[in-house]
C-alpha cells in the first residue's frame, strides 16, 4: 500500500487535546486539502506528519513506512517529508542557491537547483537573497527547496496566507500545476473553502480535532455529510423535507435526491444559491418571497430573500445568486435540480 | 519521475526520540546560575541562631535598614522625575537637537558609580553622606529610568493622548491622565533596577562614608574576617532585593498592554514655545552635573597628575588584566546563555518559561552577595580554586549571565520561525542544524553579546575585590587602591579608561533599547 495513511490520531499540546481522531487517506501523486476553520488543529496535524509533533494515538504512515504510532516516532529528518510554512521560512542568510540546495548532497546541487529554478520560474535570480525577494518569489523558493530533495510528500501550512488577493490566486493555480508536473504527493492546509475547492483532488474537513469529512472536491460540496459542513463549504439554504423513494418533498414541490437513499421520514436537504432562481410573476411550485437585499459582486448579485410565508420551518432568510439585479420587492423563487439530505432518515 | 521518492535509499529503522539534551544543559545552567542563592543561605544557617540573635540584636541592623530605606526612596524618586521629564522632553516635544540629547543623556551610564563618587570627592569635601550619596546615585541612575520610558513613548500609539486632547484635557492634564499611566510598566522596571543597583553598590558609598548593607558586608567580611556575621547580613540583603522584584511584579505589570503605533506614524511633537529655554536649560544642567563633573574631574587631575603619577605601563597591564578575565568571563557567559535562550525559544512551554526567569534571578543579586557565594563554594568545595583566576571568572559570569541572555535572546528572536524544522525536514540531523542554520544567524548576536558582558565586566570593582587572586590588579582595584590612599591624580589614568571601556556598551545599549524592546536590560 502507498500513499499517506492516518488512522484514529490523537495529539495533545499538554493537556490540551488538540487532534481527537483524525482519519486521513492521500493516494501516491494526489493533491490533498485539509479544511477547517482556525483553531481546529490543521497545522498540528501537519506538525505530527511532518515529525514535529509527537502523537499521542493512533498510527502515522507513509509508503508502508510507520511514521509515529504515539509510541515510536521516526524523526523529521528521515521522515523524506517535505514542509512549506507559511511564511516561506527561507534561510536569511543563505542565497536563493544556498536554500535550494541545503538538502542536496554537494556534488548534485548545482544541476539540480538549475533545474528547480527552472520549474518555478525563477531563472536568474540564484545568486539573491531572500530579503531581496518579493513574498510571491519567496514562497516559490521555498517550494522549490521542498521539492529539491525528491520528497515522498510534500506539506503546505498555508503558504498563500501572507499573498494579496491576486497573486494568491496565480500562485495557487501556478503550484498546483508545478505539483501535478512534478508528479508529487501533497497536502495544504488552509482555512479557505476557495482555495480548498480549486487546489485539491480530495479534501478532509476538519473540525475540533477530528476529520468530519474526506471527499473529493465537487463531491464534498454538492454531498456534504451534515450541515456544519455544508455552511463551511459555502452559502447553503437548508431547506424541510420530507423524504420518501429517492424524493424530497418541501415547499418548493417535489425535488430529485442526488443519491438515493432507503430511508423515509423527516429531513434536511442542501440548496446551494445557484440552484435557486428567480421569477417576477408566479410559477408552479415557486415560492414568494421580499428581496431584502441585492448586492453586486463582479461575477453575480447576491440576493437575499425573505420568505412571505414561513410554512414548515423555512429559514428566515434564502439566499440566491443571480446574474441579473434584482429590485427590492415581492419575487418569487424556484429550486432546480436534485438536493442533498444533510439531516435525516 | 513519478513519485518523488528516489529507490535506492533505505528508510532508517525507527528509532527512539532523541534524549532531551538540550533542556539538560539549560537546566544546568540555570542551577548554576541561581546556586549563589543556595550557598548565601548555607553559610548564614552556619551562623547559629546565637550569633544572628547578636547581630540582629545590635543597633547595627536597623541603622543599615534605615539608610537603605531612606536613600532607595529619595533616589528612586529623583530618578523617575528625572528619567520621565527627559523622556517626556526628548520624545513628545519638539526640543532642538532631540537626537543628540537621546545620547548626552545615557551616557551618563558610562561613568562607573564608584568613578563618580571619586569625581565629587576629589573635587569638593562637601559631597558625602546621606545627601551625597543622594546626589552621586541619582546622576549615575537615572537613566535606567529614560531609557525605558523613551522607549515606551517612542514606541506607543499616540491615539489614546489625541483622544484626550479632543476630549477637553489640556497638554498638562493629558500628561499626567493618559501618558504618565502609559508608561507606568516601563517607570516600575526603570525604578526597580535603580533600587537593585542601590542595594549592590559598594565603592561610591565606601567613598562617600555612606553606610549600607554593601558596605557593611564589606568591612564585616575583609576587615573583621567575620564570613558568618557577613552572611547574615547578606541574606537580608537577598532577602530585600527580593522584595523588589515581588514588589515590581505585582505592581508594574497592571496596564502593560502598550498599543504599538502603526507603522511609520510619529507622535506630532508638541510645541514648546517660550518653554524652549527652561527646557533646555533643565537638560543641559542634568547632563552638565551627570557627565559634565565626571569629565571635568578626570581632565583636571589626569592634567594634575601626570607629573607626580606612576609609569604608563602599569595602566597597560592593569588593562591587558583586566580584558583578559573579562573576555574569559565573556566567553563563558554567552556560552552558558546559549543553551537556556535556545531551550525557552524553542519551546514555549511552561517549563521552559520559568527556567528563562529563574535564569534572571542573579539581575537581583547584587554583587558582593554573589561574590560572597562564590567564595564560600570554592573554601568549601573547590579548595584548589580558592584565590585562583576561575573564581573571578565564575563569579563576572554569574553576575552578567542575564545580560549575555538577553542579548542571546535578542538574537534568536532575529531567526524566522520555523527554519529549524524546515531545515530537519530536508533530512538534515539536529546537531547539523544547529550548525549550519540557527549558529551561523545568531553568530553576530553572540558577538555583541560577547562584547557587551566583556566591556561591562571591566569596570566592575565590588566582587573583583573580593574574588581576584592574590597580587591580580584590574583597572578597578588599581584605581581603588590609590583613592583609597588620596592618590586622585594617579587613579586618574585608570578612571578615564574604565569610562572609555564603558561606552561602547551603552550607546550599544541606548540603540537597542530605543530600538527594539522597550523592557531595559542591565549593565551593572
Amino acid at each position: 500500500m502507498s500513499g499517506l495513511s492516518i488512522k484514529g490520531l490523537r495529539a495533545a499540546h499538554g493537556r490540551n487535546e488538540i487532534l481527537t481522531g483524525v482519519d486521513l487517506t492521500v493516494e501516491d501523486g494526489a493533491l490533498a486539502c485539509v479544511l477547517g476553520p482556525s483553531g481546529c488543529g490543521k497545522s498540528t496535524l501537519l506538525r505530527v506528519i511532518a515529525g514535529f509533533h509527537p502523537a499521542a494515538e493512533g498510527e502515522v504512515t507513509l509508503g508502508g513506512r510507520l511514521l509515529d504510532d504515539g509510541r515510536r516516532r521516526l524523526p523529521a529528518e528521515h521522515r523524506r517529508i517535505g514542509y512549506v510554512p507559511q511564511d516561506g521560512a527561507l534561510f536569511p542568510h543563505l542565497t536563493v542557491a544556498g536554500n535550494i540546495g541545503f538538502g542536496l548532497p554537494r556534488g548534485r546541487r548545482r544541476e539540480r537547483v538549475a533545474e528547480l529554478l527552472a520549474l518555478v520560474g525563477l531563472d536568474g535570480l540564484a545568486k539573491r537573497h531572500p530579503h531581496e525577494l518579493s513574498g510571491g518569489q519567496q514562497q516559490r523558493v521555498a517550494l522549490a527547496r521542498a521539492l529539491a530533495t525528491e520528497p515522498e510528500l510534500l506539506l503546505l501550512d498555508e503558504p498563500f496566507a501572507a499573498l494579496d488577493a491576486a497573486l494568491r490566486t496565480d500562485l495557487r493555480a501556478e503550484v498546483a500545476a508545478t505539483l501535478r508536473r512534478a508528479g508529487a504527493t501533497a497536502i495544504l492546509v488552509t482555512h479557505d473553502q476557495e482555495e480548498a475547492l480549486s487546489f485539491a483532488d480530495t479534501i478532509a474537513v476538519l473540525h475540533a480535532g477530528r476529520t468530519a469529512q474526506q471527499a473529493a472536491p465537487q463531491h464534498l460540496y454538492r454531498e456534504p455529510a451534515d450541515t456544519a459542513i455544508a455552511r463551511f463549504l459555502g452559502e447553503a439554504n437548508l431547506i424541510p423535507a420530507t423524504v420518501a423513494d429517492g424524493k424530497a418533498e418541501t415547499v418548493f414541490g417535489t425535488l430529485p435526491l442526488t443519491t438515493a437513499r432507503n430511508g423515509k421520514g423527516d429531513g434536511v436537504v442542501l440548496l446551494r444559491p445557484r440552484q435557486l432562481r428567480l421569477h417576477a410573476t408566479p410559477a408552479p411550485g415557486a415560492v414568494r418571497a421580499r428581496v431584502q437585499t441585492c448586492r453586486f459582486r463582479g461575477h453575480d448579485h447576491r440576493v437575499e430573500l425573505l420568505p412571505a410565508d414561513s410554512p414548515n420551518g423555512l429559514p428566515a432568510t434564502l439566499i440566491a445568486y443571480t446574474d441579473a439585479p434584482w429590485p427590492t420587492g415581492e419575487v418569487y423563487v424556484e429550486a432546480r435540480g436534485a438536493v442533498h439530505v444533510v439531516e435525516g432518515p | 519521475m513519478s513519485t518523488l521518492r528516489s529507490p535506492g535509499r533505505p528508510s532508517p529503522l525507527l528509532r527512539w526520540r532523541a534524549a532531551g539534551l538540550l533542556p539538560a544543559a539549560a537546566f544546568a545552567v540555570v542551577a548554576a546560575v541561581a546556586s549563589p542563592l543556595v550557598f548565601v543561605g548555607v553559610q548564614a544557617a552556619q551562623a547559629g541562631w546565637d550569633q544572628a540573635h547578636r547581630l540582629f540584636g545590635r543597633p547595627l541592623v536597623a541603622t543599615l535598614l534605615w539608610n537603605t530605606a531612606t536613600l532607595a526612596l529619595a533616589v528612586t524618586f529623583a530618578t523617575a522625575v528625572l528619567g520621565f521629564g527627559a523622556a517626556y522632553l526628548v520624545e513628545r516635544t519638539g526640543l532642538p537637537g532631540r537626537r543628540w540629547w537621546t545620547v548626552a543623556l545615557a551616557l551618563p551610564l558610562a561613568v562607573p558609580e564608584f568613578v563618580r563618587g571619586y569625581s565629587w570627592v576629589s573635587l569638593t569635601g562637601s559631597v558625602r553622606g546621606y545627601w551625597g550619596a543622594v546626589l552621586v546615585m541619582t546622576c549615575s541612575l537615572y537613566p535606567l529610568v529614560f531609557l525605558p520610558v523613551a522607549a515606551t513613548l517612542r514606541r506607543a500609539d499616540t491615539a489614546a493622548e489625541e483622544v484626550s486632547r479632543s476630549l477637553g484635557r489640556g497638554p498638562f492634564a493629558t500628561l499626567w491622565r493618559v501618558t504618565l499611566p502609559l508608561t507606568r510598566p516601563a517607570l516600575a522596571g526603570g525604578a526597580l533596577l535603580v533600587s537593585l543597583y542601590l542595594l549592590g553598590e559598594y565603592g561610591a558609598f565606601a567613598m562617600l562614608r555612606f553606610t549600607t548593607f554593601a558596605t557593611a558586608i564589606f568591612s564585616q567580611y575583609k576587615l573583621g574576617f567575620d564570613a558568618a556575621s557577613a552572611a547574615l547580613l547578606t541574606l537580608v540583603l537577598v532577602a530585600l532585593a527580593l522584595l523588589l522584584v515581588l514588589l515590581e511584579a505585582t505592581t508594574g505589570r497592571r496596564g502593560r498592554t502598550v498599543r504599538r503605533a502603526t507603522a511609520g506614524r510619529r507622535a506630532t511633537p508638541a510645541r514648546l514655545g517660550r518653554w524652549t529655554l527652561p527646557a533646555l536649560a533643565s537638560l543641559t544642567a542634568l547632563v552638565a552635573t551627570a557627565l559634565g563633573v565626571p569629565v571635568y574631574a578626570l581632565g583636571y587631575w589626569l592634567v594634575r597628575g601626570s607629573s607626580t603619577t606612576l609609569p604608563q605601563a602599569s595602566v597597560l597591564t592593569a588593562a591587558l588584566t583586566t580584558l583578559g578575565y573579562a573576555a574569559a568571563a565573556a566567553l563563558v557567559a554567552t556560552a552558558a546563555a546559549v543553551p537556556v535562550a535556545l531551550y525557552a525559544w524553542r519551546r514555549d512551554s511552561r517549563l521552559a518559561r520559568a527556567a528563562e526567569r529563574a535564569a534572571y534571578l542573579p539581575r537581583a543579586l547584587p554583587g558582593i552577595a554573589v561574590a560572597l557565594a562564590v567564595v564560600y563554594f570554592a573554601i568549601r568545595y573547590a579548595q584548589p580554586l580558592y584565590q585562583q583566576p576561575p573564581m573571578l571568572v565564575a563569579g563576572y559570569a554569574v553576575l552578567y549571565f542575564p545580560l549575555a541572555l538577553t542579548a542571546v535572546r535578542a538574537a534568536l528572536a532575529q531567526v524566522p520561525p520555523g527554519v529549524e524544522e524546515v531545515a530537519r525536514s530536508l533530512g538534515t540531523r539536529p546537531v547539523a542544524v544547529l550548525a549550519r542554520i540557527t549558529l551561523p544567524l545568531v553568530l553576530p548576536g553572540l558577538g555583541a553579546a560577547a562584547a557587551m558582558v566583556a566591556l561591562t565586566a571591566s569596570t566592575e570593582l565590588t566582587a573583583t575585590l573580593l574574588l581576584r587572586p592574590t597580587g591580580t590588579e584590574t583597572l578597578a582595584t588599581r584605581f581603588w587602591t590609590y583613592t583609597s590612599g588620596l592618590a586622585y591624580g594617579a587613579a586618574a589614568p585608570y578612571a578615564a579608561l574604565m569610562v572609555v571601556l564603558s561606552v561602547p556598551p551603552v550607546l550599544l545599549l541606548t540603540r537597542r533599547t530605543l530600538g527594539a524592546d522597550p523592557r531595559t536590560e542591565t549593565t551593572r
